[in-house]
């Protein structure tokens, strides 16, 4: 089987994801310093002392980055697990039963689409209000169709291989087979789309959070840092940059995760 | 017209030889099959003959002469030119081996807007006398079809009249009729056997089933495992197979097609049938049910 | 013809569908929409006036046709906030964005279709990861890191254009484009990665295929194959793709108008949002659907009169 087989984006999109994801958890339970008290002058660029330096209340952005990531982490992570457990089920029940249901979701779905991710989740927010759990739900809700109609071509496409007949001929239930007999075929298609959402899910949390309407104290996420940094970026521009780095990292990291799943997809075909 | 000697081809990512020295000849105007079955090098014997070999891909060594010169390590602009001009090829897949988006007739013409100057009125009659040609009915009005808007026989049809269009000297024929239905089949190999008389166009017939080779080809080359393990007179191969693989290919031929292919072959050479009995165990079964393969 | 009835029957029904979704969710959370308008401290009498006024007394359905008639007709309502119709606030507003939009169209399609083109021919090469990984670092960028540095550097630095004064389209009409191109360029640089990430994925696909062996055969050069064969069946898929890129240039727009101080809609939107004036966000939520439903109709119908497969309805 060639299905283990790593490659090169792989490979490095997992190390470089590895050591971000340990960096931000050890943010959980260590910072250098207290990411919301002075810890010493003002405006201090990048030194030894302060890596990516100190913004105006002379607080060290490192420890404010370590710290705010892991909001933006916890929300991305929670968004792609509601966006593909529900867009799995959906999916699966559409494709695999097909029929009145599939025509109905399908056309909801297409409603949903029509909808810039972006508008959706800000719309979505304007009824919840902001904070970190409507964050989650918005992001969620929005990333449903998208796997569901991934997933979607995916049991579709199993729903008459032989296999597939001969585990329902064998008197199989359908929860059996969905979960035993598909499922698994449809993690090709599921772990690229997983990374892709992962990546939109912190972009938009960001954008969100950097708008005003996602995010609010006392959490802090990366694009809530991005809106105060844009504020001081004349006078402490490390701010803006090192919390922008950070978040292109994580997303340049998974992306290369992505790309070499689909490139390995491609191999085995 | 074509001669191939002790061709090779070995492609990176296999182990074995695609083709593992091949030798053969066409000569003018004649029609050689060659059978096997599938991965027994005969698509990619054909691939070379015609240029297509993905060179950077395979090893190759050995001599492909058309009319005389070497098709096998010519660069791409010589390849080009003969291309289309002196070697006409048809694929298996009339529908997927057609460009989806553009017009049968302009597909057609192609190869003389490569090859030729001529006006485009020019090769829009050259290309209706094509379509004409594979006697397509009402070919002005399939020259302005789209692929999807015709059959799979009416598209092999068009995909041999952009073979012919230029009167190239060699036809490849690349398993041509094996997706096609019974009767469209016996349709098309009558028109290349008109063709051949006509045009006097020597034909390389690639197909992995005997009984089709037999009608048309009166040399048949049998290949198995990159290797021609039998070749000569279709008759003689057909009734007196010597290779145990051939054997094999001629018992899987239905019984009754056998007692239509003797009595044809009666007809046609009746001192050479003696043996031809052995084949007919069954020989008495559904003569009538046999016929309409002919 | 038939084809593009029954697409544009299609899109008046999603159309239907969503500003019916979006009026039934703002209708359930806005309250009371006299009480807002005229402020808390409104008699009772006034009140109901009001709410007669605005037909508020009539049954929902009712409600949803008077509000989808008026809308058609340019009566978006009354702002909460600014206590003035919403279309004419949202007007000029439209015309900036849109012209943003359109600026950044431009560009993703100019660099896209030659990178793409270019990155595909090159897919077997040795610097096939450098470019791969270049796009995956330009997608990596969010819109509005990448908006800050841009202002940063040519706006406050170049001085090339100075942020947040933003000129007047009718009276300065190349100084607005000028001051938008900036935007445009930071909300086109990650669509641009996935454009020619879509393009050379495309386009090996198709050099893949039989026909172009068929080409091969005729005396083509595999350069002459891709102009004459493999552009034109790539086409179909890339203005798809395309017509996608458009909704989600509107999408990008709302966090770069907020970096780069342009008074679109975007802009206008997260005020509104945070104001919580539910006429303007419905009004804008409904436009902003509206475009995007229109441009992928659009695409479907220039896609159609390309491949005359999708004519028979091959899609559903």
């Amino acid at each position: 089987m060639k299905k283990y087989k790593l490659n090169g984006y792989l490979v490095a999109g997992i190390i470089l994801t590895g050591i971000i994801i340990l960096w931000i958890i050890a943010g959980r339970f260590y910072t250098p310093y207290n990411p919301t008290k002075m810890s010493s002058a003002k405006l201090q660029g990048p030194s030894l002392a302060h890596l990516f330096g100190t913004d105006k209340f002379g607080r060290d952005i490192f420890s404010r980055v370590m710290q705010g990531s892991g909001t933006t982490l916890v929300i991305a992570v929670l968004t792609i697990l509601i966006g593909s457990v529900c867009g799995t089920i959906v999916g699966a029940m559409t494709g695999y039963f097909g029929g009145m249901l599939d025509e109905v979701l399908m056309r909801i779905n297409d409603a949903l689409t029509a909808f810039p991710s972006i508008l959706l989740a800000l719309v979505i927010i304007s009824i919840l209000g902001p904070g970190k759990q409507n964050v989650i739900i918005a992001l969620g809700i929005v990333f449903i169709p998208s796997y569901a109609r991934v997933t979607r071509t995916a049991f579709a496409s199993q729903r008459e291989v032989n296999y597939i007949t001969s585990a329902r001929l064998m008197g199989a239930s359908s929860s059996r087979i969905l979960l035993v007999h598909m499922l698994p075929n449809t993690l090709h298609v599921l772990l690229p789309a997983m990374t892709i959402g992962f990546n939109n899910a912190v972009l938009a949390e960001a954008s969100m959070s950097f708008l005003g309407i996602g995010v609010t104290p006392p959490d802090v996420s990366m694009g809530y840092m991005l809106s105060e940094a844009q504020g001081m970026f004349k006078s402490a521009p490390w701010y803006a940059l090192s919390v922008g780095m950070v978040i292109a990292l994580l997303v340049f990291g998974v992306g290369l995760i992505g790309e070499g799943l689909q490139r390995r997809n491609k191999e085995v075909d | 017209m074509l001669e191939v000697r002790d061709l090779h081809v070995k492609f990176h990512n296999r182990d074995r030889e695609a083709v593992a020295g091949v030798s053969f000849t066409i000569r003018e105007g004649e029609i050689l099959g060659l059978v096997g079955e599938s991965g027994s090098g005969k698509s990619v014997t054909a691939m070379s003959i015609a240029g297509l070999l993905p060179r950077k891909k395979c090893d190759y060594r050995g001599d492909v002469l058309v009319d005389g010169e070497d098709m096998l390590h010519a660069d791409r602009s010589f390849l080009r030119k003969v291309q289309g001009s002196k070697i006409g090829v048809v694929f298996q897949e009339p529908m997927s081996a057609m460009d989806p988006l553009m017009k049968v007739g302009k597909q057609v013409e192609e190869v003389l807007e490569i090859h030729t100057d001529m006006k485009p009125e020019e090769r829009k009659k050259r290309a209706i006398e094509a379509l004409t040609d594979v006697e397509l009915p009402d070919p002005e009005a399939v020259y302005d079809k789209y692929p999807h808007e015709l059959s799979g026989g009416m598209l092999q049809r068009s995909m041999i009249a952009a073979a012919i269009v230029s009167r190239p000297g060699l036809l490849l024929l690349d398993e041509p009729t094996t997706a096609l239905d019974v009767t469209i089949q016996a349709q098309i190999l009558k028109l290349l056997e008109k063709l051949n008389k006509e045009y006097g166009m020597s034909m390389l017939f690639i197909s992995h089933n005997l009984n089709v080779v037999r009608k048309l080809c009166k040399r048949v080359a049998v290949m198995q495992k990159g290797v021609i393990v039998e070749e000569g007179l279709t008759d003689d191969v057909f009734f007196r197979p010597q290779h145990p693989y051939t054997q094999h290919l001629i018992a899987c031929i239905p019984a009754r097609v056998k007692v239509i292919a003797k009595k044809n072959a009666e007809s046609r050479m009746p001192t050479e049938l003696t043996e031809g009995t052995v084949l007919s165990v069954n020989a008495e079964t559904d003569v009538k049910g046999g016929e309409r393969y002919e | 013809m038939k084809f593009a009835v029954r697409r544009i029957t299609a899109l008046l029904i999603t159309m239907i569908m969503v500003s019916f979704l979006a009026f039934a969710a703002f209708h359930m959370i806005s309250g009371d929409p006299a009480q807002a308008i005229l402020g808390t401290n409104a008699t009772p009498e006034r009140l109901e006036l009001m709410r007669q006024q605005l037909g508020l007394d009539k049954p929902f359905l009712v409600q949803y046709f008077s509000w989808l008639t008026g809308f058609f007709s340019g009566n978006l309502g009354i702002s909460y906030s600014y206590r003035q119709p919403v279309a004419s606030l949202i007007m000029p507003k439209l015309k900036v964005t849109l012209l943003m939009v359109m600026i950044s169209f431009v560009i993703i399609v100019v660099c896209s279709l030659p990178l793409g083109l270019r990155s595909a021919q090159k897919a077997s090469g040795r610097f096939d990861w450098v470019r791969t990984t270049i796009g995956q670092l330009c997608m990596a960028v969010p819109a509005f890191f990448l908006s800050i540095l841009v202002s940063y550097l040519f706006g406050i630095v170049l001085k090339w254009f100075t942020p947040g004064d933003f000129p007047k389209i009718d009276r300065n009409f190349a100084g607005a484009v000028r001051y938008l191109f900036f935007a445009a360029v930071c909300i086109a640089i990650p669509r641009i990665a996935m454009t020619v990430r879509m393009l050379r994925s495309t386009i090996i696909q198709e050099m893949e295929k039989d026909y172009v062996r068929t080409a091969i055969s005729r005396g083509n050069d595999r350069s002459e194959v891709l102009r004459k064969h493999v552009l034109k069946n790539s086409l179909v898929p890339t203005i798809t793709f395309l017509g996608q890129t458009m909704a989600e240039i509107v999408g990008g727009s709302i966090v770069v108008e907020q970096v780069f101080g342009i008074p679109g809609m975007g802009r206008f939107l997260v005020a509104s949002i945070s104001n919580r004036d539910y006429p303007v966000v419905e009004a804008l939520v409904v436009i902003l659907a509206f475009w995007v439903i229109l441009s992928g109709t659009v695409a479907d119908l220039i896609g159609q009169k390309i491949d005359p497969r999708l004519r028979l309805g091959g899609r559903a």
